[in-house]
This record gives C-alpha cells, sequence and structure tokens, in this order.
C-alpha cells in the first residue's frame, strides 16, 4: 500500500502588508511528512506555526508554493474534485452543515453531493446515529443544536462518504468533557476498528494521547519533532506537575524520590511538585506527601501542548 | 450532467425552506417589486416633464425598462448569492466549499435561490406585456424571437458581469461597493437608451461593460428604428455573441480569482 500522504519539502509562503510594506512571508518550510494507512498522527504546534496551512494544501484548498505533495495518491492541487471525494474534512470553527436545514437533511445533500449509493449512506449514517447518539436531535435544523452536538453532526458528514483519510482541525475546540470523552471514543473506533487514516491538529493533549500513537510537531512553519508520542514526551522531559493544596503552612516539600523541582505558592499552602514520569508516577507522589502533611486538595498538571512545543523547539 | 442534478437538489433545499415562511416570502417579493416600480415611477416622471429622453419616446423607453428589468431580474436570481462572496472569504467558510468536489462558483451561486428576486423581474414583465399590448413592436416571428431570446441573453450578460465583478473580492475582500456599482447600478445604464449619456459614457456601456447588449441593441431592432447614433445594423442582433463571449471571459475572471485565492497566482 502506498503512503496516504506523502510531502517533499513542502513550502507555502503569504504576501502580506499594504503596498508600501509589502514583504512574504513564510508559512510552512520543507515540511517532509508520511502517513501511512492507517495512522492515526496528531499534528501539533502553537497557533500561527503552519498547522492550518498545511492541512488546507492536503486538501487541495491552498496551492503550495513549493515542494511536492500526494494526498491519496492524488495532486490536491489538480485532482481537488476528486481528492474531496476521498476526504473526510471536520473544521472546528466551520460548518459544513446548512445552518437552517435539519441535520437529517443535510447528511442525505452531502450524500447526494459524493454521489454515495442509497444503501452504503443509509449503513454509515446508521451506524454514526448509534455511536454518536444524534437520534433525538437528527430532525432538529443546525442553528438550533448546541455546539456538541454540531460537532458530532461534523464528524457523521466527513465519514458519510468513507473517505480514506479523514482530517481533523481542532474538532473539539469548545465541547465539554463528556462531548469531548465521546468523540475520541469514537474517532480511535473509527481509526482502529475501520482502520481510517486520521490526521488531528488540535490543542488539546488528551486529544492525541486518546487518539495518536505519532505526533508530528511544526514551529515557524518547519517539523520539529515527528515521533511516537511516548518517545516525544520522554525526549522533551515533559514534566508533570502535582499540584498540592495543604491543610496548613509547610516548609518547601523537598527531598520525595523523582521529584524534579518544587516550587512554593501561597505562603506554602499551595505547592507545585514537578517530576518526569519515568522517574515516579503521581500516586506515588501524592502517597509520599500525604505521609508528611495534611492534604486538602490534589489536582495532576499535565504539560500543555505549547510547553511541551516550547522545550522541543529550544533543543532544536 | 450528475453535478448538475446535485446543484438542483441543493436548490430545491433552499427553497423549501424558503416557502416554510409564505408570509415572508411575499412580504419580500412585494418589496422587490415596489423597488422595482419605483424606476419606473422615475420615468414616468421623466415623461411627464418631457416627451423624448434621447430622442426615444415614453413606450419607447418603457419597452428598453421592460426587457432590462427581466434581465436583471433574472440575474440576480442566478448570481445575487455572490453578494455574499466577502463574508464567505473573511469567514473561511470558503474553504469548506473547496473541500467539496463540486466546483466553488456553482456552490455559492446554489448557496441560495432566493425566489423573491421574481419580485423585480414580474414588473419588467407586466411592463412588457403592457408596451407590446400598445402596439409598439411589429409582431412578426423575428420581433417575438427578439423579445422571447432577450431577457435570457440580457440576463447572462448581465450575470456575467455580475460574476467578473465580485471576483474583486479575492483581491479587496471589502470589495463590495464597487461590485455593487456594477451589480445593482447597472440598471441604470441598460434601462435608458445609449443616447442619454454621454459619448465616453456610451462606449463604456457598449463595449467595455456590454450594457447596452443587454436592451438597448435589441430594443432598437425590436422598434426597426435605425440607430441615432450611426452604429451598425448587425449590432443590434449582436446580443448572444455578445453573451457567449461575457461568459467565456466571466469563466476565466473567475477561474484567475479562485486560483488566486488558493495562491497558486501569486
Amino acid at each position: 500500500m502506498t503512503a496516504v500522504v506523502r510531502t517533499e519539502g513542502l513550502r507555502r509562503e503569504f504576501t502580506v502588508g499594504r503596498r508600501c510594506a509589502r514583504r512574504r512571508i513564510v508559512a510552512v518550510s520543507d515540511v517532509d511528512l508520511q502517513i501511512e494507512p492507517g495512522e492515526a498522527v496528531g499534528f501539533l504546534g502553537p497557533n500561527g506555526a503552519g498547522k492550518s496551512t498545511t492541512i488546507k494544501m492536503l486538501t487541495g484548498i491552498l496551492v503550495p508554493t513549493a515542494g511536492r505533495l500526494r494526498v491519496c495518491d492524488l495532486d490536491p492541487t489538480r485532482q481537488r474534485r476528486e481528492l474531496a471525494r476521498r476526504l473526510g474534512v471536520v473544521f472546528g470553527q466551520r460548518s459544513q452543515l446548512w445552518w437552517d436545514l435539519p441535520l437529517r437533511e443535510s447528511f442525505d445533500l452531502l450524500g447526494a453531493i459524493h454521489r454515495v449509493p442509497g444503501a452504503e449512506h443509509r449503513a454509515r449514517l446508521e451506524r454514526c446515529v448509534d455511536v454518536l447518539e444524534l437520534g433525538p436531535f437528527l430532525d432538529v435544523a443546525v442553528r438550533q443544536l448546541s455546539l456538541g452536538q454540531r460537532m458530532r453532526g461534523e464528524v457523521t458528514a466527513a465519514l458519510l462518504h468513507g473517505p480514506q483519510l479523514l482530517v481533523l482541525d481542532e474538532p473539539t475546540v469548545g465541547l465539554d468533557l463528556v462531548s469531548k470523552e465521546r468523540l475520541r471514543t469514537f474517532l480511535q473506533e473509527v481509526n482502529v476498528v475501520d482502520g481510517m487514516t486520521i490526521l488531528l491538529t488540535t490543542h488539546d493533549l488528551p486529544d492525541v494521547e486518546r487518539l495518536c500513537r505519532r505526533v508530528v510537531v511544526i514551529d515557524h512553519g518547519r517539523v520539529v519533532a515527528d515521533d511516537a508520542i511516548d518517545a516525544l514526551r520522554a525526549r522533551s522531559g515533559g514534566a508533570r506537575e502535582v499540584v498540592v493544596e495543604l491543610a496548613e503552612p509547610a516548609a518547601p516539600l523537598t527531598g520525595i524520590a523523582g521529584v524534579s523541582e518544587v516550587r512554593v505558592e501561597a505562603d506554602g499552602v499551595r505547592q507545585r511538585l514537578a517530576f518526569a514520569p519515568s522517574d515516579t508516577t503521581a500516586a506515588a507522589l501524592i502517597a509520599a506527601v500525604a505521609e508528611r502533611v495534611e492534604l486538602r486538595d490534589v489536582t495532576v498538571v499535565e504539560p500543555s501542548i505549547e510547553d511541551l512545543v516550547r522545550t522541543l523547539y529550544a533543543q532544536n | 450532467m450528475d453535478s448538475v442534478r446535485i446543484l438542483l437538489r441543493l436548490l430545491r433545499s433552499r427553497v423549501r425552506s424558503q416557502l416554510a415562511y409564505p408570509t415572508s416570502f411575499a412580504l419580500d417579493a412585494l418589496g422587490q417589486a415596489i423597488a422595482q416600480a419605483n424606476e419606473l415611477a422615475v420615468i414616468l416622471i421623466v415623461f411627464a416633464q418631457v416627451d423624448s429622453l434621447g430622442g426615444f419616446s415614453r413606450e419607447e423607453v418603457l419597452l428598453l425598462y421592460g426587457l432590462a428589468g427581466i434581465s436583471f431580474g433574472l440575474a440576480d436570481l442566478a448570481v445575487g448569492q455572490l453578494d455574499e462572496l466577502p463574508r464567505w472569504i473573511r469567514t473561511g467558510e470558503l474553504d469548506v466549499l473547496l473541500a467539496r468536489p463540486l466546483g466553488v462558483l456553482s456552490q455559492l451561486v446554489t448557496s441560495d435561490l432566493q425566489l423573491r428576486r421574481l419580485g423585480r423581474a414580474g414588473v419588467g414583465v407586466l411592463v412588457l406585456a403592457a408596451v407590446l399590448a400598445y402596439g409598439q413592436v411589429e409582431p412578426t416571428p423575428v420581433n417575438v424571437l427578439l423579445v422571447l431570446v432577450t431577457p435570457l441573453v440580457g440576463a447572462t450578460i448581465t450575470a456575467s458581469v455580475w460574476v467578473m465583478t465580485c471576483s474583486i473580492s479575492f483581491w479587496v475582500v471589502e470589495g463590495r461597493e464597487l461590485a455593487n456599482a456594477f451589480t445593482y447600478g447597472s440598471t441604470l445604464t441598460t434601462a435608458y437608451p445609449i443616447t442619454v449619456f454621454g459619448p465616453w459614457l456610451r462606449r463604456l456601456f457598449c463595449y467595455a461593460v456590454p450594457s447596452a447588449f443587454v436592451a438597448y441593441f435589441p430594443t432598437l431592432a425590436l422598434l426597426d428604428r435605425p440607430d441615432p447614433l450611426g452604429l451598425p445594423h448587425a449590432l443590434r442582433y449582436a446580443a448572444p455573441l455578445v453573451a457567449v463571449a461575457a461568459v467565456l471571459v466571466a469563466a476565466l475572471v473567475w477561474r484567475t480569482a479562485v486560483r488566486r485565492y488558493q495562491g497558486a497566482g501569486s
């Protein structure tokens, strides 16, 4: 099987500014990316790093300034419409549904646009309705749906034509925890059970942890890391933190095995203990703290993607 | 052909959602008809003061007005949705259209079908019918054909000019006012004999923006009168050719504009 996505030296420049102050900025530069069938790849990076630009090039919306690009064995620039039939795209911020039509009718129209045979359409829709629990609002106009309901509709809309590659741009942005979790479970199933290739951009690290085994990090338009997620985390030394709230002020909780740094806040009532997941676990650490002082509250803070990316970028 | 069927299906769903609110639809259509009738009132008021305008009598100008009105109404119905293009670009929703296996222009124009725009064409039809009943036009076979074809050809020319001018939004996102000068401004240039304009404007409407072909030249043919400006006789039957050329140029401009959006042209 050939790669679903293959780019070599992908580059995109934009001209910005008004006439007198016109300049070229490089949004994406020298991106070499290969995604095999069945992979689930998290595409990470801070705002403005070039994630969306890359995704737009992969989907044929933008034309690369330079470089080679094949998606689903097609040239996105010249075969945009053909490619559209093999891609499912979800833009978290934009809707592909018709706001004034019931969800069901939007699905029917999309089925027609993609020329999906009736039986196939019904089977795929039935499954999404089932797993994503769309039933109760299938006949409600899209404009009346909650964000969580709409996103479930968007994902369904992207899957109805049975795409080879599902591209999700910030699919969980703005969703509540329950909706996020439901969506992640479904996407995981689509990836693992159906073997659908998934490319996901997000700011939400748990999205990536649940869905992706591989992560591509992009910053200032360049790929700064492309590796298995665990390897990446180890390499970046991305410290997690246990934040403990104490019943009464205490001296800094130093000397606990595996803790790399202790920061004291609020006169010693709140303390932040940083640790590397390879050295100890959050549970062991909390137990050790509980032996020494009385705890009121505990939270575990994951390194944010921004931190992870910043560490990675500093290393390069 | 397959795409046409899909687009028709998209349109049907749009129309259905409008007819779900019949009162609002009826009022909208009425509003459009009144807007069109306002222009009719202007013509009638002018002719209360003068006997001829640029060498044309009241009935002759009304014939011109009727044909131009139908053309405008049909063009507005077909591509009026392009008004929304700046919004599609600004919000990035255009990307959604590009991620579908259909052409961008066909998706944009079928993104809504505002039947209320038929209100404008409706007034044009009434005026045209009245002028014809008044006996201004000899009912020869050629004239009958011309009356039937002219609004369609005129609508094609008008729609092409709109597509071209709306393309400007790809370069200047808020180019809407300039585009509107051609779209909604075109009623003025098509509904009056070009003889009322100065020579430079005449050339502009004749050759650059081919609005004289929407109604003026076909009207000369219908009235069987020589062109007061002495322009070649053949021009009065040239509208269909101009329409074909306009469509081709519009397609080229649009394609270039979308390419630019995608970044191939810059």
